[in-house]
């Protein structure tokens, strides 16, 4: 009993581990993966923001970017494909006190998920959708994506893409977002200022961060996660307040970063407040 | 670097210095933390991780700036860096003494 266990050195732990469900890392996301990048920027930006953590959801749908939401440990729901904003449309209308976060893949949430964009967008519902775009469906295999250049190769477009991708900042100008940003997973610390913002915003805001899917997207493209990195380094240009339609991505030229819309306009729970609790 | 100008307060200008900490089995060797370390002292180690990743390691630990990007670029938060003692801001300390006094040889 006298027998004393002896003391381990404290070893600082990682900044983010409070934020982190440690006991599921490993994550899945395969090696070089930019998934994980957005993520840990993500969840810097929520300590930084000062948000009440205890408020704050994070929401995900299906796909690799939608297993985000399992490894935050706030409370976080796991959707279903492509339902991840109106899981969180529902949550804020019925507790206007939370801070939503959206985070998913361009497949969840501009394929399948399209339609509850667009609508949320209108409506301004007040939250924060961090699209992951990595050009294709990395989950299932790297089949073709509505954000797959053209030309591109994929496992159902094996002698290149016949169609035109989205621009999906002008997508979500177009529908009414309130603000509206693109980054790459390299400019990591513009993401997390960028969701920052976001997140001590009111209205609709929209952050897309192009990452490399390197096992799927990047092996038939021939990309080594390296060379997409020193191409998000090299081919980028940071232009804010651009025109939303001239921000096609397209590597061969330059690819527009930075924050292209940030307005105010009544969120859609206030507007309803207004209207039917008067009190 | 020939045509840059030395800033005229580099003489008082404190640069902050940083240790380096890996959770390493949590690293699959992507290299990231490696290739866009501003000093480029990160290398890939000949060691195993549970997951047969070679994790990084420091090469001279006393060039660390602390500048925080091997930990923000990581997508496994695998790698972090804090500041050493004696080098935050507001302490009086020439980077010249904080190097070989904070930081721990590489494990
Ligand atoms: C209703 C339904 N349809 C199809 C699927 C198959 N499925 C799973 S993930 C996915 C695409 C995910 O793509 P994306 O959102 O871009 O995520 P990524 O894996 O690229 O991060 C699809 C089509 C499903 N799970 N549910
Ligand atoms: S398949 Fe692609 S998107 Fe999915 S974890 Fe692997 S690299 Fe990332
Ligand atoms: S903190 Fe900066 S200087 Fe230090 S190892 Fe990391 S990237 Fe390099
Ligand atoms: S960035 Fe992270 S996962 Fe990649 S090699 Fe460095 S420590 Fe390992
Ligand atoms: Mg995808």
């Amino acid at each position: 009993m006298a027998v004393q266990a002896k003391k381990a050195p404290i070893e600082p732990k990682h900044p983010l581990d409070d934020l982190i469900r440690t006991d599921r890392m490993p994550h899945i996301w395969c090696p070089g993966c930019g998934i994980g990048t957005v993520f840990s920027s993500c969840l810097h930006a929520m300590l930084a923001s000062g948000i009440d953590l205890d408020k704050t959801v994070m929401v995900s749908g299906i796909g690799c970017s939608g297993r985000g939401a399992g490894y935050a440990k706030v409370d976080s729901f796991h959707t279903t494909h492509g339902r991840a904003i109106p899981f969180a449309t529902g949550m804020k209308v019925a507790n206007p006190d939370l801070h939503m976060i959206v985070f998913s893949g361009d497949g969840d949430l501009f394929a399948i998920g399209g339609n509850h964009f667009i609508h949320a967008a209108r409506r301004n519902i007040d939250m924060t959708v961090i699209c992951i775009n990595n050009l294709n469906y990395g989950m299932t295999g790297g089949q073709v994506a509505a954000t797959t250049p053209s030309l591109a190769r994929t496992t159902t477009t094996p002698l290149g893409n016949p169609d035109s991708p989205f621009n999906l900042p002008l997508l979500a100008y177009a529908s009414g977002a309130t603000y509206v940003a693109r980054w790459t997973m390299l400019h990591t610390r513009e993401v997390t200022d960028s969701i920052q913002t976001c997140l001590t915003r009111k209205g609709f805001s929209f952050v897309e961060v192009l990452a490399p899917c390197p096992v799927n997207y990047g092996r038939r493209n021939k990309e080594r996660p390296l060379d997409t990195l020193k191409m998000y380094q090299d081919k980028t240009i940071i232009k804010n307040g651009a025109n939303p339609a001239e921000l096609g991505v397209d590597f061969k030229k330059r690819v527009v970063l930075g924050t292209f819309v940030d307005v105010e306009r009544p969120t859609f729970t206030e507007t309803y407040d207004k209207l039917y609790h008067k009190e | 670097m020939d045509f840059w100008r030395v800033p005229l307060d580099a003489e008082e200008v404190i640069v902050s210095r940083g240790i380096v900490h890996f959770v390493e089995d949590r690293c699959k060797g992507c290299g990231y933390c490696i290739q866009f370390c501003p000093k480029k002292i990160l290398q890939t180690s000949t060691r195993f991780n549970k997951k047969s990743y070679h994790p990084p390691e420091v090469t001279k630990p006393e060039e660390c700036v602390n500048c925080h990007f091997c930990e923000i670029i990581c997508p496994e938060l695998a790698i972090y860096s804090v500041e050493a003692p004696g080098s935050e801001p507001g302490e009086a300390q020439q980077p010249d003494d904080a190097g070989d006094t904070c930081c721990p040889p590489v494990k």
